[in-house]
């Protein structure tokens, strides 16, 4: 009897929550899914003319998406294991000095309370030619006896290259505070132990540090991927609205298109590929719990 | 392989940036570890016990003083080429690793010349696991065995390598009472097959006593008392000492020497000879009260706590520097206390005189000691 009360107050305290995750997270998800077979949805109506897979089959035809899972792969493939290494290795370099630690650590961490718009200022200083200059890059690349290259709007390498590297350098602080963090909770005396019994450094860090942190950095390789398959903003900051005009649209950015951009007006073409991506993303994570319990030490 | 350590001493800036004042956690260390012997290092908590072992490890350089290791001076050498094993308080075993991969570490650190093929490390590290009975556990995570298993991991990790020196700091502390009492045993056992020097680490006084071959009685850094575990206990050096050893603690006294009679309070309690006429702590052991209707200790009685084998009678005395007397004796004699007050007789040998200031034990004549 007790227990059937404990149960209803239990449910009663969830239901706030519960109704606020169903009204806006449920409902909206199932809507999409059923969205994506319906085909010619038209919302203004509310009608549409049948039930099928077309909507998909002419998402996975449209060259524009294509070129959006293309450019997000490249994305994925290169910024995440770039900026979690990246951060790995300033977060123990930050660990293992003494001074001035703390200004590092703040360094480190400025682009992540920095205004986007500030940041995306400082990146055209960087990579954008106007009249008057060609931008820090290209003097230095000419410095050195190179051609200067429009890195904004130029060949697609180049883009791309700009690209990755402003998403490495908006996701990096959050990954260093994270890791620094999970390095600093790791008992001393297990580097002691190590000491004494003459391990190398290098065999430390990998056969010691590394498997201590690895849940951390689990974390971070699972949040990375999903981070940089759902980019998006970093590209229009980059290289405005019309993204598929500058061949660096991204899944996300195309399903923004579909819905209001100029082509707008397809919501059965963009809950499509909302739900390719969230089959990507889903696949992907799966993957990675299924490789990690390998290799990752609680 | 015997250890030597020489003026050996240890500052450590103070915590506190305002004041400029030092700690000195080990201070001036004198004293020589014989060959294949076990020491306790024993002292109240923050004494410098651990630092005295860092610095005996390498782990911590000495600010002045050598540490040698036979005739090899170590001082300047990093923990790795000293050949020290060292076990913690709290074990440090790796944790994603396997009992097997835990005691194999060391082994796998070796390089060049002194790598040892495959089939020595195998038998090297079966070796090690059997020598503290864990032979069986080779494949489990130390998270899967208890405090007392992941202890022998612990101190076959650090044997297999063969150290010329064994440290232990506090080895027993996270270990429950009956673990300790066997675990004890255990390190004893293993020090006396391996016959390595060891250092042993602790704040209990019975664990010291009870696996020391030599106990070091530190306290502030400075080492009170170096003997053997039953010398330390019967002939402290001051009164600090008698305090620390002993359960239940020494009971101390106010007292005087006048004319060659020993007072406590004002009772007559004991001919001295030898010893001026002066103030004095009387340190009485527990279990150097008789029971005497005309002892010449008249104290008043609180209660008695029964301990099987022995009681222990609670009394107050005036003269008393502390909360209550605690008399150990035998549980026969328990019909005998009743009533208010008590009266004991001393056994000399078991009452020991130090200096009201200094609290040095006053050696000279002092309480005639009878035949123990």
């Amino acid at each position: 009897m007790e227990r059937r009360e404990n149960n209803l107050k239990a449910w009663l305290y969830l239901l706030p929550a519960m109704v606020f995750l169903g009204l806006f997270m449920v409902y909206p998800l199932l809507d999409v899914f059923v969205y994506s077979f319906e085909e010619g949805y038209n919302s203004a109506s509310q009608t549409f003319f049948g039930v099928g897979v077309y909507n998909y089959s002419y998402v996975l035809h449209d060259p524009y998406f294509l070129q959006a899972l293309k450019n997000t792969f490249i994305l994925v493939v290169i910024t995440v294991p770039v900026s979690t290494i990246l951060a790995l290795v300033i977060s123990v370099a930050l660990n293992s000095i003494q001074t001035l630690r703390n200004f590092f650590q703040t360094v480190y961490f400025l682009p992540y309370v920095t205004n986007t718009l500030a940041v995306g200022l400082v990146f055209m200083i960087l990579f954008k030619p106007t009249a008057y200059s060609d931008g820090l890059v290209n003097l230095i690349i000419k410095s050195f006896g190179g051609t200067a290259v429009d890195f904004i709007e130029g060949p697609y390498w180049a883009k791309m290259f700009v690209l990755c590297f402003y998403t490495v350098w908006t996701v990096m602080p959050f990954k260093v505070l994270i890791l620094t963090s999970a390095l600093a909770s790791v008992n001393p005396d297990y580097y002691n132990a190590a000491k004494v019994d003459g391990t190398s450094k290098w065999r430390i860090f990998h056969r010691i540090t590394l498997p201590m942190i690895s849940p951390m950095i689990f974390y971070l390789v699972i949040t990375g991927f999903i981070g940089a398959f759902k980019a998006y903003s970093d590209a229009v900051a980059l290289f405005g609205t019309n993204l598929n005009a500058a061949e660096m649209n991204t899944i996300v950015g195309y399903v923004y298109d579909m819905l209001y951009g100029d082509s707008g007006g397809y919501p059965s073409f963009a809950s499509a590929a909302a739900i390719l991506l969230f089959a990507i993303v889903m696949t992907i994570t799966c993957v990675n719990l299924t490789v990690s319990k390998k290799h990752v030490h609680y | 392989m015997k250890v030597v350590l020489q003026n050996l001493t240890k500052r450590f800036p103070s915590r506190n940036k305002k004041s400029s004042e030092e700690v000195i956690a080990v201070n001036d260390f004198n004293f020589e570890i014989p060959d294949g012997k076990l020491i306790g290092l024993l002292g109240p908590s923050g004494c410098g016990k651990s630092t005295a072992l860092n610095l005996i490890s390498g782990l911590l350089k000495p600010t002045s003083g050598r540490v040698l290791f036979g005739d090899d001076d170590v001082t300047d050498l990093p923990p790795e080429l000293r050949g020290v094993g060292l076990v913690f308080q709290n074990y440090a075993l790796y944790p994603h690793l396997t009992v097997k991969e835990n005691i194999m570490f060391p082994l796998e650190n070796l390089k060049g010349a002194n790598r040892l093929s495959k089939e020595e490390m195998e038998r090297r590290v079966q070796q090690a696991a059997d020598l503290v009975q864990i032979g069986h556990l080779m494949e489990r995570k130390p998270s899967e065995m208890s405090g007392g298993q992941q202890q022998r991991v612990a101190i076959a990790r650090a044997v297999v390598k063969l150290p010329k020196v064994l440290l232990l700091d506090e080895p027993l502390s996270n270990l429950d009472a009956r673990l300790r009492l066997q675990t004890r045993e255990e390190i004893r056992r293993i020090q006396r097959e391996t016959g390595i020097t060891t250092v042993f680490v602790t704040h209990d006084q019975e664990e010291a006593m009870s696996i020391s071959d030599m106990i070091v009685v530190m306290k502030d850094g400075v080492i009170q008392q170096i003997d053997q575990p039953q010398s330390v206990y019967d002939d402290p050096a001051n009164l600090f000492v008698a305090k620390f050893l002993g359960t239940p603690p020494i009971n101390v006294f106010e007292g005087s020497v006048k004319n060659g009679r020993l007072f406590i309070g004002s009772d007559d309690v004991l001919p001295v000879s030898g010893v001026a006429d002066r103030p004095v702590w009387v340190g009485v052991r527990p279990e150097g009260f008789v029971l005497d209707e005309n002892g010449p200790l008249q104290c008043e009685r609180i209660g008695v706590e029964v301990m099987g084998r022995d009681i222990s009678v609670v009394a107050k005395h005036p003269a008393l520097s502390g909360i209550s007397i605690r008399a150990i004796i035998p549980a026969e004699h328990a019909p005998k206390v009743n009533g208010n007050a008590v009266c004991f007789a001393l056994k000399p040998y078991k009452v020991h005189l130090f200096e009201r200031d200094s609290e040095v034990r006053i050696r000279e004549g002092g309480v005639q000691h009878g035949t123990p």
